[in-house]
């Protein structure tokens, strides 16, 4: 019996989901673009400059790193693109042109080369990689990546606070709850309009592509710490009298919540883990922006415990079939 | 009406595979041509294969014995059309083992040879007489797994049987021959289950059928209604319930202990069809040399539920249907734990129960991406294992480790590759994890 060369061999299963990892990822990109899209509104061009800059440098630094050291290029997949969109989304929005140039740059560089690919590449960092650019720049271009915010709107203008810090040094104006939640406040360029991350946060639990878990239980333990103990920084110090809509709806913790707490490499496997890790979030984010010497947290809360992601997997693992002990619920 | 309670499942894992828009559920079983050859292989069954008892040159009736039982796991093996022996050679079986194969030239008229023409009183028969009948038929589980029945039924007299359960699932996508058979063999069937409960001596009988099968629900718990002990579960639609340990968790919330059987918690799960082959084998003296199967697949011209003899070429089937284009994938089984087949001189054998052909476009080879942890193929496992984990230790060759995760717990059901998406070949490696296993004890041995 002769082989038949025209028939394909291999082992079963011969039929696989349509979510196969490019997918995923530019279904994420796709969930990303209203606000981005709403970030031209309220920041102009520059904002779309800074986008354009950081993607193209962390594509550019996978193919560059891909070629050199001879491996498959992985810059189709759509990761590194992604990266580069939540770094420049997590860049602030300056006054009077977009940031230096190599802001984005050095971010992007720094999130594809040192954090993801000097590890082993998709899915062998610890950290995620746009959050560690984006706490590299903020460390190296402290004042540049902490002051001269644009106002929304006009965004010649240097505004006078962010939400948050208007909030903690009760300096400034506090924007209303609409304007918070529609996106016209000062802040980073991706991370002003709650209700266009919400739309994508939506569509992409819809996909399941992001679990439901992780940006309910995040957001949910940020209000609750923020109700009970906000009010401590007020004239009049109480407990209970935060103001939780303000706190979830400003910062980056909307942009944080659904988008980079929920990246897969970063975050645990199972439920029960992904619950723990999130209150975790929640917990280091209002105790910085409460009592930190930052205004925001957001960033530092999830890179922390990325760290504990391995640990909290060990904690919660399921038991095998026909095994006694153990409960036995995905 | 009762009102209507959530149908059971099992709780852990599980997936609902995309159809690739073919469906052979409302195509009633039809006789497929007969062959010009058939080649039958010596061994379709887990265990000894048979011995051949014909020659080059025998003539030989339907149904009469070619390959006689060697043992007590073996069975034996039938002609399935009459005609000429023309040799025994040596070749590859479906599952992709050397087996010996009878090959036998169509000739003269196709009528059975039957011991008794009027239907066998099995009633007045004794346990003994009716177990050995079932292996002298020739008689496994139709399934896939193709363990002989008459030691199914056969229980150890230290173990106790208190239901049977029959597997009315059919969870592999595509597929419809349980279904067909089901629908069109309602009294076969229960006389199977007479049979079945005879041997075991047990009250309790559950048909577990998945409400994706409104029509065989209704028609057979009409059926049922007025006999009692035997029920019908209507089950949620998931993959796999079709694997026993599943469908014994759904029905009766049993756990069958890792590494051990059904008959650790007191059950024995058959298959529709095999049911109703022990009901042709006991009351009408027929050997198992014909099943019902699905050919299927977007590229048939013709799909639907075929019943083809035994030792059929997958070409001849092929040929009958009709393709539109050349095949880049013939599958034996269903598409999640089915056999690729290296070529179309296959011949189909008790273990198939389906035929899938897949285009060009739709057999690709899967390009791995690295483990993103996502977690979905944890979430999926119906076992509650860990696939990617598995699979890492596995590449690594930390064999004990691997064990010690559960590899030999896996039922290769597929869900965990299924899921990923960085199309990792989770199963795959898991089943390779076994080889090895099985390879090194060899070695030690």
């Amino acid at each position: 019996m002769a082989q038949d060369n025209s028939l394909l061999i291999s082992s079963s299963p011969h039929i696989r989901t349509k979510d196969k990892l490019p997918v995923v990822m530019w279904s994420v990109v796709i969930a990303l673009i209203p606000a981005g899209v709403w970030s031209y509104f309220v920041f102009g061009i520059s904002a779309i400059i800074t986008i354009g800059v950081s993607v193209g440098a962390a594509v550019l630094t996978e193919l560059i790193i891909n070629l050199l050291i001879g491996k498959r290029i992985t810059v189709i997949n759509g990761s590194a693109f992604l990266t580069g969109l939540l770094i420049a989304y997590n860049l602030p929005a300056s006054a009077g042109g977009h940031l230096p140039i190599y802001i984005p740059i050095a971010a992007s560089v720094f999130a594809i080369a040192v954090i993801k690919l000097a590890f082993g590449g998709l899915g062998q960092n610890w950290m995620n990689p746009a959050l560690g650019g984006r706490i590299f720049v903020f460390f190296a271009w402290t004042r540049l990546m902490t002051s001269g915010w644009a106002a929304p709107m006009s965004p010649d203008v240097v505004s006078s606070a962010t939400p948050l810090a208007a909030l903690k040094f009760n300096a400034g104006t506090l924007p209303t709850h609409l304007d918070l939640f529609l996106g016209k406040t000062s802040g980073c360029i991706g991370e002003v309009s709650a209700a266009a991350l919400i739309l994508g946060g939506v569509f992409l639990i819809i996909r399941k592509i992001v679990n439901w878990e992780i940006p309910v239980f995040y957001i949910l333990t940020t209000a609750i710490l923020a109700w009970i103990f906000g009010g401590l920084n007020a004239s009049t110090p109480a407990l209970f009298t935060g103001d939780p809509l303000y706190h979830i709806l400003s910062g980056g913790l909307m942009l944080g919540a659904i988008f980079m707490a929920t990246d897969w490499v970063t975050s645990p496997m199972l439920f029960k883990g992904r619950v723990l890790f999130a209150v975790g979030c929640g917990i280091i984010t209002v105790l910085i922006r409460l009592t930190g010497r930052n205004v925001e947290g957001v960033s530092f809360a999830i890179v922390l415990m990325n760290i504990a992601v391995p640990l909290i997997d060990r904690l919660f693992r399921l038991g095998i079939f026909g095994t006694p002990g153990k409960e036995k619920k995905a | 009406m009762k009102t209507k309670i959530k149908p059971s499942t099992f709780p852990l894992g599980g997936i609902h595979p995309r159809s690739l828009g073919f469906n052979t559920m409302d195509n009633e079983i039809k006789n497929a041509d007969l062959p010009h050859f058939v080649s039958i292989p010596l061994s379709q069954h887990i265990g000894v294969p048979a011995n051949a008892v014909v020659k080059p040159g025998d003539i030989v009736k339907t149904g009469d014995v070619i390959g006689e039982s060697s043992g007590f796991v073996s069975v034996n093996i039938h002609s399935s059309v009459p005609g000429k022996v023309l040799e025994i050679k040596k070749g590859y079986s479906a599952i992709g083992s050397m087996t010996e194969m009878v090959v036998i030239e169509f000739e003269g008229e196709l009528n059975m040879s039957r011991t008794g023409k009027s239907p066998v009183k099995w009633k007045d028969m004794s346990c003994e007489d009716i177990i050995k009948k079932i292996k002298d038929m020739g008689i496994v589980g139709l399934g896939g797994a193709t363990f002989p029945t008459h030691i199914k039924y056969s229980v150890p007299s230290d173990k106790k049987i208190t239901e049977l359960v029959i597997n009315a699932v059919e969870c592999e996508p595509y597929l419809s021959a349980d279904y067909r058979v089901m629908l069109e063999k309602i009294d076969d069937m229960l006389i199977g289950i007479e049979i079945a409960k005879k041997l075991l001596n047990v009250k309790n009988v559950y048909i577990g059928i998945e409400d994706d099968k409104p029509e065989a629900i209704q028609k057979i718990s009409e059926a049922v209604s007025n006999i009692e002990g035997i029920e019908v579960v209507d089950l949620q639609h998931k993959y796999p319930q079709g694997g026993e340990k599943q469908l014994i968790k759904a029905i009766l919330g049993r756990e069958v202990p890792s590494g051990g059987l059904p008959l650790d918690v007191g059950v024995v799960v058959s298959n529709v069809g095999t049911i109703v082959a022990v009901k042709e084998a006991v009351v009408d003296g027929k050997p198992l040399t014909e099943r019902v199967v699905t050919v299927t697949g977007s590229i048939v011209k013709n799909p639907g539920n075929y019943k083809i003899k035994i030792g059929t070429m997958i070409k001849d089937v092929l040929a009958e249907v009709g393709l539109i284009e050349d095949p880049g994938k013939i599958v034996m089984g269903g598409p999640m734990m089915g056999l690729a087949q290296y070529n179309d001189e296959m011949p189909v054998t008790k273990g198939t129960s389906g035929i899938l052909v897949l285009s060009k476009k739709q057999a690709k080879a899967y390009h791995h991406a690295p483990c993103v942890r996502c977690g979905k193929c944890i979430s999926v496992c119906p076992m509650g294992l860990d696939p990617t984990l598995l699979c890492t230790s596995i590449e690594l060759d930390r064999a004990e480790k691997a064990i010690e995760q559960g590899q030999n717990d896996c039922i290769e059901c597929g869900c965990c590759s299924y899921t990923c998406p960085s199309q990792k070949h989770l199963a795959q490696t898991i089943k390779l994890g076994k080889l090895r296993q099985i390879a090194r004890r060899k070695g030690e041995a």
